[in-house]
């Protein structure tokens, strides 16, 4: 799926920048993206560093263990393939939390301290499991009680006026997101493939 | 009411940041005696690999994305969908927003600012742009970065997944606004 995707953005890039006379913005724009990759990246380290260090005394000190187990009613149904006592439901739930709160900055270190220890129960190390799939489709429908910064700056007095559609619209796509993903993961042509590619086998 | 509930969301939201920060480590040092210092040395060490390990993924998705904007393929998209979204009720102002919200952050900011400059904060169509890029998440660029992070290439049902929540999102924010604000 993400090789067609992948391919297709750029080829009709490239075929809309020719039609569209744009082809200059078109390589600006690859060029640009590759540099802003890296510092976006970059720039992910120390936020990173903060909150996974945090993490790990959170770890340490079993207040991850002690929300996991509380919370063990809801996160079994949504991962039912991960063992209620497994530190990825912690970090899972960690990182709810923050998006629900609008911590952005703290959200994606949580997310992915989660993605590494749901990979560790993953047997096919390059193919995403029914539980990364549901974690990722929660985390991109945003489920969020507080506006983001950006918005509230923009729109002023309305801000409060937009808090309840925002909540409402964010639940319905979420919703929508789990369903979706229980209903997808069952269908044959997204089930997990027997064998993967040579090339791809020792990467992960 | 609402006003009351935002404004003290919002003040103790500043709150709960430092509050982790401290609370932690105190609870931790405190309770557990957990060698504090120490322990969060070695957890933020992964800091460094994993914003490194992202970044061949990051680099493959924005670089397709940052070239399917630059075309001008998202306009000549618009225009064919616009006969059929007006046709159900989708207002066409919102639309570029819509469509970008899953393909970049700073893209759908930029469009929901010029909403916001052309119709003025208290416009229904800025207020369905804000709930629009409130309530939803840029889908491409956190699956580059979450399954990039562990070396997931097959993303199986992610994608559309994703996207099915993305325009429910989008039509619920328009559904919403609608049926409150207007």
């Amino acid at each position: 799926m993400l090789n067609y995707i992948w391919f297709g953005m750029m080829a009709i890039g490239v075929a809309a920048g020719i039609y569209n006379n744009k082809i200059d913005a078109v390589t600006n724009a690859a060029i640009d993206m590759a540099k802003v990759s890296v510092e976006i990246a970059i720039g992910l380290i120390g936020i990173m560093a903060l909150w996974l260090g945090i993490m790990k005394i959170a770890e340490a000190s079993g207040l991850i263990r002690i929300i996991a187990k509380g919370l063990r009613p809801i996160t079994i149904r949504l991962f039912p393939d991960v063992p209620a006592d497994h530190p990825a439901i912690g970090s899972i739930v960690l990182n709810m939390s923050a998006n629900i709160l609008g911590l952005g900055n703290a959200a994606t270190p949580l997310g992915l301290k989660a993605m590494e220890e749901l990979q560790e129960l993953n047997e096919q190390k390059d193919t995403a499991t029914n539980s990364m799939v549901m974690f990722l489709a929660i985390n991109t429908s945003s489920v969020q009680l507080i506006l983001p910064a950006t918005v509230v700056a923009l729109m002023g007095a309305s801000a409060s006026e937009i808090f309840v559609t925002t909540i409402l619209a964010t639940l319905c796509s979420t919703i929508a997101a789990i369903a979706a993903v229980k209903f997808l993961e069952k269908r044959k042509r997204f089930a997990v493939a027997p064998d993967a590619p040579q090339q791809e086998k020792n990467n992960g | 009411m609402v006003d009351l509930i935002v404004g003290s969301l919002n003040s103790v939201a500043k709150y709960i940041i430092p509050t982790l920060l401290v609370g932690i480590p105190f609870y931790a040092l405190s309770v557990k005696k957990v060698p504090v210092y120490e322990v969060f040395v070695v957890g933020a060490k992964d800091g460094f690999t994993i914003a490194i390990r992202i970044i061949p993924y990051l680099v493959a998705i924005l670089v397709a994305v940052g070239m399917f904007r630059a075309s001008g393929a998202l306009d000549m998209l618009l225009n064919l969908l616009a006969p059929l979204l007006n046709f159900v009720g989708f207002p066409a102002e919102n639309l570029p927003l819509a469509l970008m919200r899953p393909l970049s952050g700073s893209g759908s900011l930029g469009l929901l600012t010029d909403l916001v400059n052309e119709h003025g904060a208290d416009s229904l169509t800025a207020k369905i742009g804000a709930t629009m890029y409130g309530s939803s998440e840029t889908t491409f660029y956190v699956l580059a970065v979450y399954f990039g992070s562990v070396g997931v290439i097959r993303s199986r049902h992610a994608i559309p997944a994703g996207l099915f929540a993305d325009a429910v999102g989008a039509i619920s924010a328009v559904f919403f606004c609608k049926l409150l604000l207007a």
